[in-house]
């Protein structure tokens, strides 16, 4: 899922300053999923930001709203009639979500409240890790479903960096090193001999370092 | 009472959100015992701590409260295991959520006592009460140009 974390609140007071009635957008997939987005993040904030305004004179009226996905048209749409009332949105989606709600709403300024941060999964409670980078050529079946693009610092397909010592990165001790994971996981399920082999450089125009990439699936067009 | 007066009745204003199985009973027995507080404090009777939102404690002082106080069980000695563990970590949230909007931490505390402490339960209030007096009446007393009801029914009108 995408993972994100929300803004820091004199931000978002400072974004919605020109306004007096916003509509605050939740979304009902991964950010409430990461508890920084969803219908109870969105009270909280309202509460926050409705106080901190009322302390500088400038009351906000906070309409709340927290549709299944912020990046789907289908259930953009049920916040038709509510934007219709506000001046703003903010949208408590991510990245992709603020993106879908502005393009939907060409006259309302959209905000964003999260900052999006990586693909990950949830480690344990309350701590959530990244674990794709969306490059776009996945190599997880040959590393033993480890992926050493996303989780090595330098990104190496070849094993380890001099500063992998003791298994830890030499980024930090709690960080454990993506190549000593590869190697514990591809001996446990015997495929060690993938190692030997040389991986070329790769192409990173697939990675969108060739611009935004767009996928079209012709067989599912109408 | 000295120091900064803000209610109707010239006194500061302070909700306790008090647990049925500590803090409650501990308020009864120091009623019982005609011990006497500071009567600026408004008791909500809870099943638990752990039952306390964030919500509840951004809504008091959104509605006016000089200060809140969360009264739980020792730590370890929950009826429902960890609901005072769960308060703690939403207070402490809150509280950081109050210092970023300017209404300030010192408002919002937390204590931990037990059903027999009716001694303990006064000390405290009167330990909040004092802190609440001295640091004045909630900023959102001072900017009463808006009406927090108002706001709040119009946002939840809709969800």
């Amino acid at each position: 899922m995408i993972v994100a974390t929300r803004k820091p609140i004199a931000e978002i007071k400072g974004v919605l300053a020109g306004h007096e009635k916003v509509l605050f957008v939740g979304c009902g997939t991964c950010m409430t999923v990461c508890l920084a987005g969803g219908e109870r993040e969105v009270g909280i904030l309202a509460y926050a930001i409705r106080i901190a305004r009322r302390l500088e004179a400038r009351p906000i009226i906070i309409e709340q709203q927290t549709i299944e996905r912020q990046c789907e048209n289908e259930f953009i749409q049920e916040l038709a009639p509510a934007a219709e009332r506000n001046e703003a949105l903010l949208s408590f989606g991510c990245g992709a979500g603020v993106q879908a709600l502005a393009e939907r709403f060409p006259t309302k300024p959209v905000y964003a409240a999260l900052n999006t941060q990586f693909l990950g999964i949830l480690e344990k409670q309350a701590v959530w890790a990244e674990k794709c980078l969306g490059c776009g050529e996945c190599v997880l079946s040959e590393f033993g479903g480890i992926c050493p693009i996303t989780r090595c610092a330098k990104r190496r397909l070849n094993g380890p960096c001099g500063g992998s010592t003791s298994e830890q990165c030499e980024l930090s001790p709690e960080q454990p090193c993506a190549w000593q994971l590869v190697y514990h996981r591809l001996e446990a399920i015997g495929q060690l001999e993938n190692l030997e082999r040389i991986v070329p450089a790769r192409d990173w125009r697939c990675a969108g370092h060739s611009g935004p990439r767009t996928i079209v699936r012709e067989e599912h067009r109408i | 009472m000295t120091g900064p007066a803000s209610g109707q009745n010239g006194e500061c204003e302070i909700l306790a959100f008090c647990c049925n199985f500590c803090a409650y009973a501990a308020a009864d027995l120091a009623g019982v015992r005609r011990m006497q507080y500071p009567i600026n404090v408004r008791i909500v009777h809870l099943p638990c701590t752990g039952t306390v939102e964030m919500e509840h404690l951004l809504a008091a002082f959104e509605m006016g409260a000089d200060g809140v106080l969360v009264a739980g069980c020792l730590e370890g000695g929950c009826h429902f295991v960890e609901g005072n563990l769960r308060a703690k970590r939403r207070v402490e949230i809150v509280q950081q959520l109050l210092d970023e909007v300017g209404i300030g931490r010192e408002r919002l505390r937390m204590v931990n006592l037990s059903a027999s402490e009716a001694g303990a339960f006064v000390a405290r209030v009167e330990e909040m009460v004092e802190a609440v007096n001295r640091l004045g009446p909630s900023p959102l007393r001072r900017c009463a140009s808006a009406c927090p009801e108002q706001s709040r029914r119009e946002g939840e009108a809709v969800k």
